[in-house]
């Protein structure tokens, strides 16, 4: 008997296609190994489970979150919406600027893309084991914000808006940079993050957060 | 060392007891070039810069892991303390040749507080392989005495923390942060813990050790 209630999505390009940045030995172990695993021992722990079946991914992980207390389920769930998430928040040929209203708000929060940049990449080399690393929308600050968790935590737990994540679990860079966590976080910075990805997700996001005020039309 | 009449203590990064290609297949040179060359070693750096000019600057290594343990909620120095000293001791409980089983006194007591050496290996394995993210599996002796009479645990901490903050004697500790197994098994956890307790564990070291604990908890 084959029962599967999740399923394991590609990423959204080739497995050399993040190259020479992103190896493609890294996209098939991190995918095919570590992402899906944490898929396989989901399923396998909503076999035994009758409640927490037919929830949505995104449910699922605020569920078992548990308010802080986390169910067994928790770190499977929501390892593997993260790193959906991560693959969808790079591209080939990504890096540069973000534009229009996603560069507005970054200068409003931030001062500067610039300012930004630095900000991420200091949370990134300053963590210590196993996190990630966010752009996130606050809903009820409606403010941008670096946001670091540990482990498989991200910030859907407090119903904010990731816009963008950076796998810093050493997995995620090992075999490409071994130590050198400093060049694989330029590398995501400068060439392989979607500033497309984020603007959608951005614009998704003003459907549960008001940015500014209405621009009602002059007769 | 000293330098214009002021004298400070750092910590030093001692090279593992054995060549770095010593325990080729199983753990690689490549694996220690970077294990110890590079992780092991900016502990040891960043922890001098950090205790450079300060109070801790005079003590043990073991005495800055409990100071800027601070009850849990960590000063700065307390990662890479924590770090340099779990890496030395990790080092040390590796051996080429190593693995098979204990004997002696340290079997009987393994055999005492687990019911048997095969159950205290399936601990161990599970504990290494369900410490999330980062972190260590451990054996350990508590010198308190507990409900349950038994003296030997496996526990599994997060990131740098030790048992020496929860006032346990180590024995005896594997590494199951990825760095320290990824280019030799990359996702394999599983693979690189049998390994280790397979083929690598010092039982020497860790007989030393609890002979140490058992003289210093008396």
């Amino acid at each position: 008997k084959v029962v599967s209630y999740y399923g394991l999505r590609s990423p959204p390009y080739e497995s050399n296609a993040l190259e020479p940045f992103m190896s493609k030995r890294t996209l098939e172990v991190h995918w095919g190994a570590h992402h899906r695993g944490y898929l396989d021992a989901l399923n396998k722990q909503l076999e035994n489970d009758d409640i927490l079946y037919g929830c949505t991914l995104d449910q699922l992980i605020r569920v078992t979150y548990n308010n802080g207390n986390p169910l067994p389920e928790f770190n499977n769930a929501a390892q593997l919406w993260n790193h959906d998430f991560f693959w969808e928040s790079m591209q080939p040929g990504g890096g540069g600027t973000p534009t229009d209203f996603l560069l507005e708000k970054m200068e409003k929060d931030f001062g500067s893309f610039s300012d930004f940049k630095q900000g991420f990449k200091e949370a990134a080399m300053t963590s210590f084991g196993a996190v990630w690393v966010w752009l996130v929308l606050k809903r009820e600050k409606k403010c941008l914000e670096i946001v670091t968790t540990s482990n498989a935590i991200n910030p859907l737990v407090w119903n904010d808006f990731p816009l963008m994540g950076l796998d810093m679990w050493e997995h995620a860079y090992y075999l490409d940079y071994k130590n050198d966590k400093g060049r694989y976080v330029s590398a995501f910075m400068d060439h392989l993050v979607s500033w497309n990805a984020a603007a959608a997700r951005l614009a998704r996001a003003q459907a549960f957060v008001n940015l500014g005020e209405p621009k009602i039309p002059v007769a | 060392k000293a330098g214009r009449g002021v004298i400070t203590a750092s910590v030093e990064l001692k090279p593992p007891p054995y060549a770095l290609d010593a325990l080729e297949p199983l753990m690689s040179r490549q694996t220690f070039e970077f294990h110890w060359g590079k992780h092991h070693r900016a502990y040891v750096d960043n922890l001098n810069k950090q205790i450079a000019g300060t109070e801790l600057d005079s003590k043990t290594l073991e005495e800055i892991i409990l100071v800027t343990y601070n009850k849990g909620d960590f000063l700065p120095p307390f990662n890479n303390a924590a770090q340099a000293w779990n890496h030395q001791f990790f080092w040390e409980s590796l051996k080429p040749g190593g693995g098979g089983q204990p004997s002696g006194e340290l079997l009987e007591s393994i055999n005492k507080d687990f019911g048997s050496f095969e159950a205290f290996v399936k601990e161990f394995k599970t504990a290494a392989a369900t410490q999330f993210g980062s972190g260590w599996a451990w054996l350990v002796l508590n010198p308190r005495p507990s409900e349950d009479g038994k003296k030997l645990s496996v526990l599994k901490s997060p990131n740098a923390i030790n048992p020496l903050v929860l006032d346990y004697y180590p024995l005896l500790t594997l590494d199951v942060w990825e760095h320290a197994y990824y280019l030799d098994f990359q996702n394999r956890r599983p693979d690189y813990i049998s390994t280790f307790l397979e083929k690598l564990v010092s039982w020497e070291a860790v007989s030393a050790r609890l002979d140490a604990a058992k003289v210093k908890a008396a």
